[in-house]
């Protein structure tokens, strides 16, 4: 698509952001706790050589890594997803009740199943995605269709509400403690483990997510735009949402509750390629992917052996250039 | 005779907007769709296109119930023109008008040479030839009616029903977008259906005038035929001082006073 003047050719866009990509992943692999070598970085990948440092890359940085990478993508292009099926410009997963009802499932597996491993956790975890959002969406469909008010209220309503109940259970049954470790956002101990089971689904989603962005890009113009020029907009907006739910779902399994991500990340995608979805959701993923490997980086050197969470770095971070957008105009809208 | 309604009933939930109503959409001419608030045209024009369903009758295209048509290939026999739609920010004029071959695409998108040639085609069509880089939000309101239209005109289908196609212009705009549409039927055979307000416009533009009041056809035929103070009278209470218009010599509502 080079259409547009204004907008780089879009696959240089796309290149430059992924040498960004390459270079944070080798920056994330180089530093941490432990110091390791850039041979190490080369060896922990492509060779079958063993060493302290080369096992420490294998077995907690990189997959930490990916982790993040992982997760950083699937919330921004959940949030992109929202944003585009909403024609809201303020939603992100976590507004829509997918990370409240996730952590409240979150809570109750805790609960029931102390002894619950990652695989069921998820399970549990999408379920609640689902249901909070089957929730918020029912408050907030009007006969017409979306309405993007009533949305953002039933989202923030819904939201408070499991939140609180969230809470609730968790000073009641005095887990508090073990489900913050799940919730405050930490990538901390992730394993290949959950990545075996956690990385596929997240891997088919952002491919469903980019094939689905053309049709995304119809239906963000209008509804009866969209019905007009021959979409199956019922169809191609439960596939959205089915896409959307799994990777907000998967993201909360792995990591936790991340505000801001989903929110952030697909304006500066747009900001740098354009209102087209079709543009958008590839940048996403891949801003979004070394974004969160930035921040995970940060959160585990700037203050070491102890982890900062990642939570607020989102914030501190994030916050001045999603000001500086603002103040530009959110690309998308006005 | 391609397009008609039989004895379409629509509602919204229990609430019944359009009562049995048959009516026949003259074949490559321009025909307008006018009445009071609340009447049930718009709602009349959202159900022949799909965009919403309807409850007992039936829409017939080429022969065959639009329901029951694949609705891409429907898209591109037939094109709407919703509302005042609104559009992301950002986007250029020539990717708002692109989105027009949709029905007509699969994978990714990617414009053929053919895709090509329809868009500049509609938007040499609509004088936004020079504008095409622009992005929408730059535009005039009259501009941005027409990128709509040359969005219309990209989907390449021989019917193309607007709603109200010149709310929220001014005068001049909302001639521009008329004779461009009229231009379209009398150069290109297009079928124009569109809802309008004013009805020195329907006068002046349709071939054929449909007249609804309360979710029933009052009347329906030409200009002459509509556009009288009777008729008038009944749709809209009022008593309307009906002339000929020095210009096109077609019928011309002067003045009116409403009914007390």
């Amino acid at each position: 698509m080079t259409t547009t003047k204004k907008v780089l050719p879009f696959y240089i866009i796309l290149l430059i952001a992924f040498i960004f990509l390459l270079g944070t992943f080798i920056l994330a692999g180089l530093f941490g706790a432990a110091d390791v070598s850039l041979r190490d970085v080369y060896k922990a990948i492509f060779t079958r050589e063993t060493s302290t440092q080369i096992n420490l890359l294998r077995e907690i940085r990189i997959p930490r890594i990916i982790g993040a990478m992982l997760v950083g993508a699937s919330l921004g292009v959940a949030g992109a997803i929202m944003q585009g099926l909403t024609r809201n410009p303020l939603v992100d997963p976590g507004l829509l009740g997918l990370t409240a009802g996730a952590s409240l499932a979150l809570a109750l597996t805790l609960i029931l199943y102390p002894n619950a491993n990652t695989f069921i956790i998820m399970i549990f975890c999408f379920l609640g995605a689902l249901s909070g959002t089957i929730l918020v969406l029912s408050l907030g469909i009007s006969k017409r269709g979306f309405s993007p008010y009533r949305l953002v209220l039933a989202g923030v309503c819904v939201t408070t509400l499991l939140t609180a109940i969230t809470e609730g259970l968790g000073i009641h049954f005095r887990i508090s403690k073990h489900l913050s470790m799940w919730t405050s956002g930490g990538l901390v101990g992730t394993t290949w483990k959950q990545l075996q089971v956690i990385g596929p689904l997240i891997i088919i989603c952002l491919i469903l997510a980019v094939f689905l962005a053309r049709e995304l890009t119809i239906l963000s113009l209008s509804e009866e735009v969209a019905i007009g020029l021959g979409q199956k907009t019922a169809r191609i907006k439960m596939l959205l949402l089915l896409v959307t739910v799994i990777l907000a779902g998967a993201s909360v399994a792995l990591v936790g509750n991340i505000a801001f991500l989903g929110l952030m990340i697909p304006h500066f995608a747009r900001y740098i390629a354009g209102p087209d979805y079709r543009r958008i959701i590839p940048t996403t993923i891949i801003i979004g992917a070394s974004f969160m490997c930035l921040v995970d980086l940060l959160g585990r050197t700037i203050n070491a052996p102890y982890e900062t969470p990642v939570v607020s770095l989102i914030a501190i971070m994030g916050l001045p250039f999603f000001l500086l957008i603002m103040r530009k105009g959110v690309k998308g809208w006005s | 005779m391609r397009l008609y309604t039989m004895n379409l009933d629509i509602a919204y939930d229990e609430k019944v907007i359009v009562k049995n109503l048959s009516v026949t959409i003259p074949d490559k001419k321009i025909t307008t769709i006018i009445g009071p608030n609340g009447c049930g045209k718009s709602t009349l024009l959202k159900a022949m296109t799909r965009l919403i369903p309807y409850k007992e009758g039936q829409v017939i295209l080429d022969g065959k119930e639009i329901h029951k048509e694949n609705t891409k290939e429907l898209a591109k026999k037939l094109a709407i023109l919703p509302q005042s739609p609104d559009h992301p920010s950002g986007l250029t004029v020539y990717e708002l008008v692109s989105y027009g071959r949709f029905p007509y695409q699969a994978g990714f998108g990617r414009l053929t040479k053919q895709d090509k040639e329809i868009i500049d085609w509609a938007l040499d069509a609509t004088g936004l030839l020079e504008l095409k880089y622009r992005p929408v939000d730059s535009l005039s309101g009259g501009q941005r009616q027409r990128a709509w239209i040359a969005l219309a005109l990209a989907q390449d289908t021989d019917i193309i029903f607007l709603d109200e196609p010149t709310t929220y212009l001014d005068i001049a705009h909302q001639l521009e977008v008329l004779e461009l549409l009229e231009r379209l039927n009398r150069e290109e055979d297009r079928t124009i259906v569109m809802v309008l307000h004013d009805l020195n416009h329907a006068a002046r533009f349709a071939h054929f005038i449909i007249a609804m009041k309360d979710g029933r056809i009052v009347k329906t035929g030409t200009s002459e035929e509509v556009i009288d103070r009777n008729v008038l009278r009944e749709i809209f209470q009022i008593e309307a001082i009906v002339g000929k218009d020095p210009l096109t010599k077609k019928p011309l509502c002067y003045t009116y006073n409403l009914i007390k």
